[in-house]
């Protein structure tokens, strides 16, 4: 399946990247064919079988719900690019 | 102590004839001497280690050291180090410090284990050439023109290269086997779940797997056995009991079934890597091994399959880098998703911000059920096809790579070109079996590995295997540097 500049524009939106006009291009094309190498799946019929999404067929292990580490806020403010009083900076979301 | 194992280090630490502050100070110096050539290094982590040498001896001394206590290893730049940077290879991480350490590099360090740096790899463990690392490829020492394999390829280089004994890895789709056959190394990825993934920044989370590259089975046994273990801290590690996986490797291989899956042996397969992989099936087969033909009939769609589950999980697990909690952050956002945007855009290079977008398509509404959910079907299929042939014999073997290491700059141009190379590897990771590569022979110079599969938590027969075939063979015993690397299988009359 090909995709246009404008499939591009959606998909670099959903994922929160920014894309330039010659990147587009780029992209359309080169996952244009990957896309197509994809589609070798389609001529496979696959009907009752189980989709896989462990090895194991796992299930999650769930844990007690209780405290099992120290608070390390300051270790993780500290990595953090802009923060202030302890709290992450992003620019501003509501007017 | 260019390319002494890591059995002759404990052995050499253990009679005192260094320190381990002595052979990491040597190591360290080689590394800043030699390095530059194979650029198989990220970071050096000097102070850290020499503190973890001094500790080392301390226990020497008092007779409380394990096999490992004292030996220098390298990580992949994807397992966290609390205090020391971990960048992933992508300018995304290049500040970026944890402030913990992954399980397996604790379980190390507890063992007494001396991390002396983190090596080069694909961004983010995307790629299988090594040549999508914001810090440049890395070149591999059997010939500089020539990739090391990826991801893990700066691992793979630096042993190759003698610079440490052993370093670890991660295997997504490969990542593990494929440099350890173009370096000429032996490298086991482990079942799914046998190595805890917590503090491995992640790729694809139900696909990824640790495992050591080492000189020798025995080696990787022994890394093996201090690297795997239960972990409440990765819901997907299996509660399984962790056997000594040094146990079984001088086990004979008498009546040992061999399965060789014809769909490993089509067209795509350079006639001399057959070549060299029959002429190590047939010494298996000296040992008493019975060899017999199979079929994975599934594998071809590996690829399309890996190729969608895998970048679906990525997109999804890298979503978390946003510019705001750690790593990147852009210059003067103008709003949230300018931050995002441009954070995202400017962190991440080409390959990565590709697998992304494939993944965030293929999961987006509308082609979920055709792409994401058709290649779990099919992962099922795969997973199908290995237990069919696993209940007739008890391991699978072939190439782990269709070619010895191709030339840098070879794929770069056609991601499809780069993820066809994949062929052999993907289905086991699929599957989640363990699989190793084990140095069997050359190609013009190039080293070819032995790709050995077998069924969940069978590492230790594997290793075994391995273990045997470097008891009669000396392929692993080559390096880049030994006057006689042969060239051909033919000149050494093999």
């Amino acid at each position: 399946m090909a995709l246009e500049n404008a499939d591009i524009e959606k998909i670099a939106v959903l994922a929160r990247l920014q894309v330039t006009p010659s990147e587009t291009n780029d992209y359309a094309n080169s996952i244009s064919s990957i896309l197509s190498l994809m589609d070798q799946m389609q001529l496979v019929n696959t009907d009752g079988v189980e989709p896989l999404s462990n090895p194991h067929d796992a299930t999650q292990r769930l844990r007690k719900d209780e405290v099992t580490c120290d608070n390390q806020r300051e270790a993780f403010i500290a990595i953090a690019p802009a923060t202030e009083d302890g709290l992450y900076l992003v620019p501003k979301v509501i007017d | 102590m260019t390319h002494k194992t890591l059995v002759q280090i404990a052995k050499d630490l253990a009679a005192g004839k260094y320190s381990s502050r002595e052979i990491t100070q040597d190591i360290i110096a080689d590394i800043k001497a030699r390095d530059a050539v194979y650029n198989s290094f990220i970071s050096l982590s000097e102070d850290l280690a020499l503190g973890q040498a001094d500790a080392a001896d301390a226990r020497i001394k008092v007779g409380n050291a394990d096999i490992l206590t004292g030996v220098p290893f390298a990580h992949k730049d994807l397992f966290c180090t609390q205090g020391h940077t971990t960048t992933a290879a992508s300018k995304m991480l290049a500040n970026f410090v944890p402030p913990y350490e992954s399980t397996v590099g604790q379980r190390l360090l507890s063992a007494g284990a001396v991390c002396v740096g983190k090596t080069n790899m694909d961004e983010f463990a995307m790629g299988s050439s090594n040549e999508s690392s914001f810090f440049g490829a890395v070149k591999n020492p059997w010939d500089l023109n020539a990739v090391p394999g990826g991801s893990s390829g700066g691992s793979a280089a630096a042993v190759a290269a003698g610079l440490v004994p052993a370093a670890t890895g991660t295997d997504t789709g490969g990542s593990i086997r494929q440099p350890a056959s173009f370096c000429n190394l032996t490298g086991i990825k482990p079942t799914y779940g046998r190595v805890s993934r917590f503090g491995i920044i992640a790729y694809a989370s139900s696909l990824d797997q640790a495992g050591p590259m080492c000189q020798t089975a025995e080696d990787a046994a022994i890394m093996l056995n201090a690297m795997a273990g239960f972990d409440e801290q990765d819901s997907t590690s299996v509660q399984q009991e962790t056997p000594d996986f040094t146990a079984e490797l001088n086990l004979p291989l008498h009546g040992l079934k061999v399965g060789l899956p014809k769909e490993f042996f089509g067209p795509g397969l350079n006639p001399q890597v057959a070549e060299c992989i029959m002429a190590a099936v047939k010494e298996i087969e000296k040992l008493g091994a019975q060899i017999i033909d199979i079929s994975l009939p599934n594998l071809e769609l590996s690829i399309p399959a890996y190729y969608v589950i895998a970048p679906s999980e990525a997109s999804s697990n890298l979503s978390r880098f946003d510019g705001v909690r750690y790593g990147y952050r852009c210059d003067k956002p103008e709003n949230l998703m300018d931050l995002y945007c441009r954070t995202r855009a400017e962190g991440f290079g080409t390959e990565v911000k590709r697998r992304i977008m494939v993944g965030t398509y293929a999961l987006s509404e509308g082609y979920y059920d055709a792409y994401y959910v058709k290649a779990q079907r099919i992962r099922r299929l795969i997973k199908d096809d290995f237990a069919r042939a696993l209940s007739q014999v008890d391991v699978i073997m072939g190439p782990v790579a269709p070619t010895p290491a191709f030339d840098l700059g070879s794929n770069t141009k056609d991601p499809v070109a780069m993820y066809l190379e994949d062929i052999y590897t993907l289905s086991a990771n699929m599957a989640g079996i363990p699989a190793m590569s084990a140095p069997a022979g050359f190609v013009n110079g190039r080293p070819v590995g032995l790709h050995i599969m077998g069924n969940y938590f069978a590492e230790a027969k594997l290793l075994n295997i391995a273990h045997q075939y470097q008891q009669v063979t000396d392929w692993h015993l080559q390096t880049p540097t030994s006057n006689n690397v042969p060239v051909s299988n033919q000149e050494k009359g093999a």
